[in-house]
Parts: structure tokens; sequence; C-alpha cells
């Protein structure tokens, strides 16, 4: 389990992230939605170590990650993996070295094993038969799917993903979401998702988090969210026409 | 105040650089792909331009000669001093400055744009390590390799280009890159090469790495590698010549 509490960031005179707290549980989807801008991926920097915390306190089972020292958080971040907006992919690496890389670094498996285990993580995320290609010569919603392939080579204890499925179909975010979901209950992984999609948030939302200008401005769960009487989130999750449909439709 | 924080971040960046690395046997590998990477791909634009400077040199000092008291077995002396000293060690690293310090930054620096340097970090890599160690390594240990083909390749050139001209004759070149020799000068021109190799890739590779924003960005950090590597480069050129050579 991860728990933040407290946390707060200040970049300048601009208060980004402020008194945030909350329980992230492993082998559930959770989410931190809000619009753009809020403060979402920074929380997410926080938690990885990317950007120094100001206050608070970050538990990863307990330990206070950034009062560990660098060894310490090496360790630590050994069993986080990440799935970045834009993928992150190494350009210079074909998909099977993309995959490959954390367990070159970390593990000393032989190669067999490791390609075993390459073969693995892409066929959990639909895209055997394409180990030889590039970052440059997949599509978008394979890019996505071939970093969330690395994200969980290692078998990673924690995954972060920041907006998994931004830029994609309707379809093929389902098939992410769906894919994420799946993965994190089968390895009982704590799972903390950055999304403004309010169809991911639909499908596949059981602990969710809502910020608002840096702050939490309400916790629950998919089922929960259509019923809030919160105004931001009300504002937030009803700002398309779609969803206001789908309101209207309930009440009657 | 803004060079002593470039000089102090530049420094802390070293030291990341060189900590223990995570896994030998990868580095060891990278430094490999390095080698050829900075190392080999140069050799071209390297051969190249010694040839043809090789062969300025010498009508240039032909043309300096006018004196019948000056002998012209003194034609091939000067072409082999002007390239042992000054041009393969300091010229041709000014021109690997352009090409590889240029090539670093914005390697490095897209790698920081497009997250991958981030992912490294949350991977539990010292990236600063994985990724510049090998560059600095590669080129420290490929550099004088290039620089000595370079004097030589600019000393036949100029061979080439004296004897083909009348310049002088084959005898006399000859006999003048080898008057008057001292090895010492190698071990100066050598110093100034592994100094140089260190500062391209270092310099180059720390504008890359503190590269933020978008492409222009990375434009402006492989402008300012190479700006800045040069600089540098001229400066301890002065430097390690004064040390060397100023007796």
């Amino acid at each position: 389990m991860i728990e933040i509490k407290n946390i707060n960031k200040t970049f300048g005179d601009r208060h980004v992230v402020k008194d945030v707290s909350f329980k992230f549980y492993p082998g559930k989807t959770n989410l931190m939605i809000g619009e753009s801008g809020c403060g979402k991926t920074t929380i997410v920097k926080l938690m990885v170590g990317l950007h120094e915390l100001d206050s608070g306190e970050i538990l990863y089972d307990g330990q206070n990650f950034p009062k560990l020292s660098q060894i310490e958080k090496q360790d630590i971040r050994k069993k986080i993996g990440m799935l970045f907006q834009g993928g992150a992919l190494f350009d210079s690496q074909t998909l099977e070295e993309n995959v490959m890389f954390p367990l070159e670094m970390f593990t000393e498996l032989s190669k067999e094993e490791k390609l075993e285990r390459v073969n693995f993580c892409l066929e959990k995320v639909q895209l055997v038969g394409k180990n030889k290609l590039y970052p440059a010569e997949l599509s978008g919603g394979m890019k996505k799917r071939a970093a969330l392939a690395r994200a969980i080579a290692n078998n990673p204890k924690y995954l972060f993903c920041d907006e998994p499925n931004s830029g994609l179909d309707p379809k093929t975010s389902i098939v992410i979401d769906n894919l994420i979901k799946d993965l994190t209950e089968e390895f009982n992984i704590t799972t903390v998702i950055i999304t403004h999609d309010m169809n991911s948030v639909m499908e596949i939302g059981e602990n969710i988090m809502f910020i608002h200008k840096g702050q939490n401005y309400w916790t629950g769960d998919k089922t929960q969210i259509l019923k809030t009487t919160n105004k931001e989130l009300f504002d937030f999750v009803f700002a398309s026409e779609f969803m206001k449909q789908v309101l209207s439709a309930s009440n009657k | 105040m803004n060079l002593f924080f470039h000089i102090g971040r530049y420094f802390m960046l070293l030291y990341r650089v060189f900590s223990k690395p995570q896994k030998l046997s990868i580095y060891i590998r990278q430094i490999i792909f390095e080698i050829n990477n900075i190392g080999i791909t140069s050799l071209p634009i390297i051969a190249i331009i010694s040839v043809f400077m090789g062969g300025i040199i010498t009508i240039q000092a032909a043309h300096a000669i006018d004196s019948p008291l000056v002998p012209l077995y003194a034609v091939g002396f000067t072409t082999r001093e002007s390239i042992i000293l000054e041009f393969s060690p300091t010229i041709v690293c000014l021109i690997l400055a352009g090409k590889v310090g240029s090539n670093i930054a914005s390697e490095i620096g897209a790698m920081r744009i497009t997250e991958q340097i981030d992912a490294l970090e949350i991977m539990g890599i010292n990236s600063a390590g994985y990724l510049i160690f090998p560059k600095i390594a590669g080129a420290v240990f490929i550099f004088p390799f290039l620089i000595a083909i370079s004097m030589f390749l600019g000393i036949f050139g100029g061979y080439l280009m004296g004897v083909s001209s009348g310049a002088c004759t084959s005898y006399q070149y000859l006999f003048g890159i080898q008057a008057f020799f001292d090895p010492g000068k190698f071990y100066y021109s050598f110093t100034k090469v592994v100094v140089f190799a260190f500062i391209i890739t270092s310099v180059s590779a720390y504008f890359g790495y503190n590269t933020s924003g978008g492409a222009l960005e990375v434009g402006k950090s492989s402008t300012n590698a190479v700006v800045y590597s040069s600089i540098l480069i001229l400066l301890f050129s002065l430097i390690l010549t004064n040390i060397f050579l100023n007796t």
C-alpha cells in the first residue's frame, strides 16, 4: 500500500499541491482525477521522487520514501513500474530491448529466461511478434502497451500510469484500461492512475481521488461519483454533453 | 553568479557520473557502443579534413619559405610540427566538438524532454552514470587513436601535395618530417587530446542532461554544448601549452 499524508509542494510562489492525503490500495485501480494543471502529475512525481517534497509523508508499505537514503530509495524504485504519458520508450532500442532493460539492470536471469519474461509481458499487452520493432515504428496505442510491458517486466509492486489513454481512440483506451485493471488484480499491484478521462473512471475507478487546484476535494469509487454533491467534482464529471445525458437518463 | 551556478551543477553531475556503476557488464557494453558511435563514425570526416589540411599547410609553408638560405626540408618539418602540435590535437578536436558534442547534447536533451531520463530514474537507475559515463570513457579511449590517425594522414596529405606540386622533393619532405624530432611533443599532444575528449563529452552531456522544455530547447542545448566546449578547448589548450612548452 502507498499512503500520502499532508503532502505539500510549491514552485516559486505557486502552491501546486496543498495538504493532500490519500491511501492507494494493492490489487485495486486507484485513480487520481482532475482538470489539466490541477497538480495530479506533480503528486505522482513527488511520490516517485522526481520532485522534492516540501512537507508531508509518502509511505511505501510504512517506509517514508522522502526520508530514505539514496540506496534505500533505489531499492523501492526497483519495485516501481511507470507508464509515462508519452510512453518514454528508449528510441535507440527495439521493443524487446526496451522490455528487457529493467531485467538486464536488476536481475541475474539467463538470456533465455529474460527472453521468456519479455515474451510473457508482450503477450500480456498483446504485442506478440513485435519484438524487433523500434518505438518509431509503433502506433500511439502500441507505444502505450509497449511501455506498459516494460513497466511490468520486473514484477513491480507499485505501478504508476500517467494518463495511460491520452491521445488514444475510445476502443484502444478501453483495451489499455482493462489491461491495467487485469494486471493489477492478477499480480496484486498497487496501481496509481492519473486520468481526466471519464470513460476510464467509469470503466476501472475503484478508489478515486479528485484533485482540484492542488487539493483533495473528494474520494470515493465509480458508483458514488455519479451521485456526488461536491460542486467542483460535479462540474468536472458532467462537463460534457454526453455525461449530462447519462445523468438525466439515470434520473428518469 | 550564473557561471558559478553552472560550474557547481556541472561538478555535481560529474559526481553522479562517476558513482559506482550499477551493473558493470552493461556499462562495458555501452562503452563499446560509444567507442563506435563517437569514434569510428567520426573517422571519415577526420580523414578528409586531415589530408586536406596537411596539403594546405605544406603549400603555405613552401610559399612562406622564399629565402634560399632556408633548406626545403623545412617544408616537411613545418608541416609535421603544425600537425602534431596544434592541428590534429586542437583543430580536429574543435571539429569533433561540433560533430560529437552536438550529437551528445541533442541525444540526451531529447531523452530528457521525452521523459526517458525520468523513466531511468524511476527504475532506480543512476541515469547520469548510465548515459554519460560510457560516452566520456569511450571518447577518452578512442580520441587518441583518432588523432594519431589524423596526424598520420595530415603528414601524408602534406607529402602528396608537396611532392605533386613540386614544392619539395620526396627526399626533402621525408627528411624534414624526421628532422629535430622530439618524442616528448607526442606526450603534450595526447595529453591535450584526452583533456579535450573529456571536455567535449562532459560539457555536452551537461547541457543535454539539463535541457527543459521542448524541441527548441534541445536545439539551444546543442548549440551551447558546441560553443562552450570550443571555448573550453581553446582555454585548456592555452593552459596546457603554457605548462608543457613554455619552459
